[in-house]
């Protein structure tokens, strides 16, 4: 498991290195995970040595965004009169992009199948 | 015997008493969530979140002293976004063979998300800096703080904003795909991906591993999407 958590945070830290070097807008951890997939395809036992550790994380994946969450005690003042519209515009754009997105997929999912 | 608040105020100091609660509070969310039977609208994140705010105001303590026992669960979030190419490996035929809908459906979903977001906030009367901030939204973190900075918003409205976009994903998501009768999990996971980056993935997860790793794909594909149409699409609004 320490080995496992070891090269996780090693293809970050390489990401946050690459990100910052070449100023790309990208963060590390989306680097990192670009490249330890390329890996994978590279060299295939890479894979089996993270299984079980990362499906462990991904299994509390929600427990992870709590404390950025939390935040909102801190700006849900900030937001004053404007965060009735700003709560409808989140929730009816959130709902439009899943409905569209999910439809465009069916859609063309079945016309490239013929 | 020592007092009560003594104790309390050689706990405050330390990392301990939140690192706790926090772990607590998900622990009684997750709970809830397993008790009715995963419904969408019981959702781990928002309960957690909901009872710690809660705890901070009544207690008085500030964001600042919460989060550095918090931290070491926000820290993971790096690890876990990494995690995520073993599920993606693990699908890599089906995904490969799902090159073009998903084409389709990441190019729509971002537009619709960023487009609807902004017109209905201005038709609304929201304007400013707080309108700019709500661009990024449907980005997972890091990025949408990347990209608020970068075409004047406020990143840390844009945290808050990307969080609660993440919990709507979470909670909409199921009926509004029931009711569109989409069952393809592939589908279904790159829409909520796409929608509400790693909260519309942890979800996915709970409906399968198939939806978790295509919402886990739309993900990084929309941080990368959203970085670059953002700000072009921003100056239609202001």
């Amino acid at each position: 498991m320490i080995r496992a958590i070891a090269i996780l945070l090693g293809y970050q830290l390489a990401g946050e290195v690459t990100a910052r070097a070449l100023g790309l807008s990208l963060p590390g951890p989306v680097l990192g995970f670009a490249a330890l997939f390329l890996t994978f395809l590279v060299w295939p036992p890479l894979h089996a040595m993270l299984a079980n550790t990362a499906r462990g994380l991904l299994a509390h994946l929600s427990l992870l965004f709590v404390p950025a969450g939390v935040g909102i005690v801190r700006h849900i003042s900030s937001l004053g009169d404007q965060s009735v519209a700003v709560l409808v515009a989140i929730v009816a754009s959130t709902a439009l992009a899943i409905a569209a997105g999910a439809t465009v997929f069916a859609l063309v999912d079945r016309v490239t199948r013929r | 015997m020592t007092d009560f608040a003594d104790i309390w105020s050689y706990l405050a100091q330390g990392p301990l008493l939140w690192l706790t609660t926090t772990l607590i509070a998900y622990l009684f969310g997750a709970w809830l969530q397993k008790l009715s039977g995963t419904k969408p609208w019981v959702n781990s994140v928002l309960i957690a979140v909901a009872l710690l705010a809660g705890v901070l105001v009544l207690t008085g303590t500030t964001y600042e002293t919460y989060f550095e026992g918090a931290q070491f669960v926000h820290f993971m979030l790096g690890p876990a976004t990494v995690a995520l190419a073993i599920p993606l490996y693990d699908n890599r035929a089906l995904i490969r063979a799902s090159a073009l809908p998903m084409l389709a459906a990441l190019v729509t979903g971002s537009l619709v998300a960023i487009l609807s977001a902004l017109a209905i906030a201005r038709g609304l009367g929201v304007s400013g800096d707080v309108l700019i901030s709500l661009a990024p939204k449907s980005a997972t973190a890091p990025v949408a703080l990347g990209v608020a900075e970068a075409i004047g918003g406020s990143p840390t409205l844009t945290a808050v904003l990307v969080i609660l976009t993440g919990i709507t994903g979470a909670v909409i998501a199921s009926p509004i795909l029931n009711l569109l009768r989409i069952r393809d999990d592939r589908a279904r996971g790159f829409a909520l991906g796409t929608a509400s980056h790693g909260i519309g993935t942890a979800r996915a997860f709970q409906e399968s591993q198939t939806s978790g790793a295509f919402s886990g794909v739309a993900m990084g594909l929309n941080a990368i999407l959203t970085a670059l149409i953002a700000p072009v699409i921003i100056r239609l609004f202001i």
